[in-house]
């Protein structure tokens, strides 16, 4: 009935409207002036996915306009699961997307004919599209997703808002189909990690800020006199990143009306400010945030209480206090003064000690209920990828050392080390908290099949094993080619003979990856299944689910 | 009353928690990056830097755009194999004028900080054109479309200005005629050289794509690859000056 309906559009569909309207209006305004083919692109996308979302608030306005959403059904809260259930897939979409680009960038090391002598389809190009398409698409939808989970559970409150956790999920995907095809057509700034160009930049500003005010103000809402450990390892993430990416991306654009920018600084202080960036990307995106998802889904999983609060405490304030000072040593033996790589490494070494505090908090957690391993493929995947958490922040702070960094930098024992911690790491708790969240989410008892988790866990872990080892050796081969000398005091080989040792490693590394991607499918498919024919779950056995609070 | 429950303040306010991790993860960032900015020390003291040609600055931006720095370092370490490979190690100042730097994390490839007069023009050409022609082993994806694809002039003094907003000192007459030097430097036979030569003194003009009709993207990446490493006058430099 009309009259029932409120007569005007609530402040935040008015805001969020009005907003995606000049939006739309600017972008069409610049693709109608711009010279540039990858800007008039990008702006015609963004021009259309702004006038896509004005016009669903103004459908939904119309359909159902002024029905209040309940804040709570039955005395329990109305939680806001709908972004949470896009998130999930947009990850899992993503993820398969970005592990199937690493396939074909590994690939092309090995057989250089695939890259087919095309600008879009060149190592060049696809390489960055493969780290953020895994890093920001897949990692990035994961950790949405699992925080405004978390973050709604732990304090027992519906996020704030109707529109604005929809334009944080879809907004932040936007940023990706943005930065992902600019990086094809050759739109980049070069900063690894961070190529985006200036306009995907601002956009991605606007979305964070509103993502850290939805988090807070679920906080805000909350039930629980204690804000949950988890959320202050989101938290910290949320901040960080946003104060990362400002400063990294200080950029001057040569017109609006272009891709192009210059970036702000320049030479030493710039390689410094990107791998400050770059660093605590690792430290803040792919640590912190996927922490926060080990305190809430590994005691949730198990059923056990995190192992020690005190120990949460340390390990929350002494790794983001260190991990942002480890930086340079991205850049021992460099043009950086020694002083600022020395810093880095000492940083670097006393890191192992949160990294190796936070691994026994989570692992110990399971105290109790070791035997769930043998029983429960989910969890010991999570455990697994904790065990490579370890191992990987074992191995960082060595290659961290000056006289380990001369042999290992600029070889593949760096990309080994990269991908044990994110196949291992960032990789398996994603999946867990996956294998959690989309029974959860679609009120299913448990996932379609424990067997293809079983399956996926060790078709995975196999691939993992290849990829890493091949690294391992072809890294440090190529380390010691470059420096070996024969007995009449010449460099033993040249530049080429190092590139062709490496061909085999490059194959096995390849059928790792192969594998990893196999392990991927499994799961998409397992969890598709658990959605359309799952069992589904009592209703009444849907619990809050809120953590004890810390005492 | 133990100090853990003193850590109530941060899990029950959410600002005090915010402003708690704000100061932390501020603090390493301060030490390390801000002396970077204000000590003498960390620039060393040079003749011959000079800013980019708008040629080599376009070719510079085909080598950003096609993601080279991904299997190329431009960072030469002072050790005695990577000395005698590539040459005398990079010193700070000779990226002063990168925005952004391109040293580089992988070197797939060797490393380029000196490539520059290494091969000729023709090598690169080929090289770049299709990699295996010249070296058989090489894995580098080739880039023939680099010939074919006329430089795009347009807007060059904008980039000059973008970069001289950034701190990079292109005088006024070098923006404004940034468009004639960028067609001057692939034209030797060109009636605007010596105006060219006088605004960038020592910057190489050659066809530098062997091909006289057209200034091409090839034209502009070879003129940055061969000047890669080649402007600071290391027979005047003063290596104990500048220890640090």
């Amino acid at each position: 009935m009309a009259q029932a309906k409120a007569k005007y559009l609530t402040l935040e569909e008015g805001f969020f409207a009005a907003f995606l309207i000049v939006i739309a209006f600017a972008c069409l305004i610049i693709a109608g002036k711009t010279y540039d083919q990858v800007m008039a692109f990008h702006t015609s996308l963004g021009a259309l996915f702004a006038a896509v979302g004005a016009f669903i608030i103004f459908k939904n306005y119309f359909n159902d306009g002024g029905i209040e959403i309940p804040q709570e059904i039955d005395g329990k809260p109305n939680y806001n699961l709908g972004p949470i259930k896009f998130a999930a897939w947009a990850a899992m979409l993503w993820g398969v997307a970005g592990f199937t680009v690493g396939l074909i960038v590994a690939l092309q090391l090995a057989y250089p004919v695939l890259n087919l002598d095309l600008p879009w389809t060149s190592f060049g190009r696809l390489r960055p599209l493969h780290t953020s398409a895994v890093i920001f698409a897949f990692g990035g939808n994961v950790l949405l997703g699992t925080s405004f989970y978390v973050v709604q559970r732990t304090s027992r409150a519906r996020m704030p808002g109707r529109i604005a956790p929809w334009f944080v999920i879809l907004g932040y995907n936007a940023f990706i189909v943005i930065a992902g095809t600019g990086y094809l057509l050759g739109a980049t700034q070069s900063k690894e990690y961070a190529e985006p160009e200036w306009y995907a930049d601002l956009w991605l500003t606007i979305v964070w800020v509103s993502y850290l005010l939805l988090f807070l103000g679920t906080i805000w809402k909350r039930k629980e006199p204690h804000i949950y450990v988890a959320n202050w390892f989101y938290l910290a993430f949320i901040i960080t990143i946003a104060m990362l990416h400002i400063v990294n991306n200080l950029t001057i654009p040569v017109t609006i009306y272009g891709t192009k920018s210059y970036i702000l600084w320049s030479g030493v202080q710039d390689a410094m400010v990107q791998w400050w960036y770059g660093h605590n990307a690792v430290g803040f995106f792919l640590t912190a945030g996927f922490l926060a998802i080990m305190y809430y889904f590994v005691p949730k999983r198990a059923e056990r209480p995190v192992y020690s609060y005190r120990l949460s405490i340390v390990h929350f304030w002494a790794l983001i206090f260190l991990y942002i000072w480890a930086g340079p040593h991205h850049l021992h033996y460099t043009a950086l003064p020694q002083w600022a790589s020395t810093l880095g490494a000492t940083f670097s070494i006393i890191l192992w000690m949160p990294s190796w505090g936070g691994m026994i908090n989570g692992l110990m957690t399971l105290s109790g209920a070791w035997d769930k391993l043998r029983t429960d493929p989910v969890l010991r995947m999570m455990v697994v990828s904790i065990a490579f958490y370890g191992m990987s922040t074992f191995e960082g702070p060595l290659m961290s050392l000056r006289s380990v960094n001369s042999l290992s930098h600029y070889t593949d024992w760096t990309i080994g080390h990269v991908h044990s911690g994110a196949l291992g790491w960032v990789g398996y708790i994603s999946f867990g908290a996956l294998y959690c969240l989309v029974p959860w989410l679609w009120n299913k008892k448990q996932v379609y099949s424990l067997k293809l988790v079983n399956w996926h866990f060790w078709i995975s872990t196999i691939g993992i094993v290849l990829y890493i080892c091949a690294m391992w050796v072809s890294g440090i081969m190529q380390g010691l080619m470059w420096r070996a000398y024969d007995k009449l005091g010449f460099l033993e080989y040249s530049f080429i003979e190092t590139v062709e040792a490496m061909h085999p490693f490059y194959v096995i590394r390849a059928m790792g990856g192969a594998l990893f991607v196999a392990g991927a499918l499994i799961m998409v498919y397992n969890l598709w299944m658990t959605v359309r024919h799952g069992e589904a779950e009592e209703a009444t056995a849907i619990e809050t689910g809120a953590m004890a609070p810390a005492q | 009353m133990s100090l853990w429950n003193k850590h109530e303040i941060f899990e029950k306010h959410s600002i005090v928690l915010v402003i708690g991790i704000l100061f932390v993860v501020s603090i390493g960032g301060l030490v390390e990056i801000a002396p970077l900015f204000y000590l003498k020390s960390t620039i060393e003291k040079v003749e011959g830097m000079r800013p980019y040609t708008p040629l080599e600055l376009a070719g510079r931006n085909v080598y950003v755009r096609e993601g080279c720095y991904l299997c190329h370092s431009q960072m030469i370490r002072p050790m005695r194999d990577e000395l005698e490979r590539y040459g005398r190690f990079s010193l700070a100042a000779e990226s002063m004028y990168d925005h952004p730097f391109q040293w580089g994390s992988k070197r797939t490839g060797p490393d380029l900080a000196r490539v520059g007069g290494k091969y000729s023009d023709e090598w690169h050409r080929d090289h770049l054109v299709n990699p295996r022609s010249v070296v058989p082993e090489s894995i580098m994806p080739g880039y023939p479309f680099l010939l074919e694809t006329k430089l795009n002039a347009r807007g060059i003094s904008d980039h000059l200005t973008a970069n001289a907003v950034a701190g990079v000192p292109y005088s006024e007459e070098q923006i404004a005629e940034a468009r004639k030097d960028m067609m001057a430097q692939a034209n030797p036979d060109g009636d605007d050289v010596d105006a060219f030569l006088e605004r960038y003194p020592n910057a190489i003009v050659r066809d530098f794509d062997g091909n006289p009709k057209d200034v091409t993207e090839m034209d502009a990446l070879v003129a940055y690859l061969q000047m890669l490493g080649t402007l600071v006058d290391f027979s005047i430099y003063d290596d104990k000056a500048n220890l640090r």
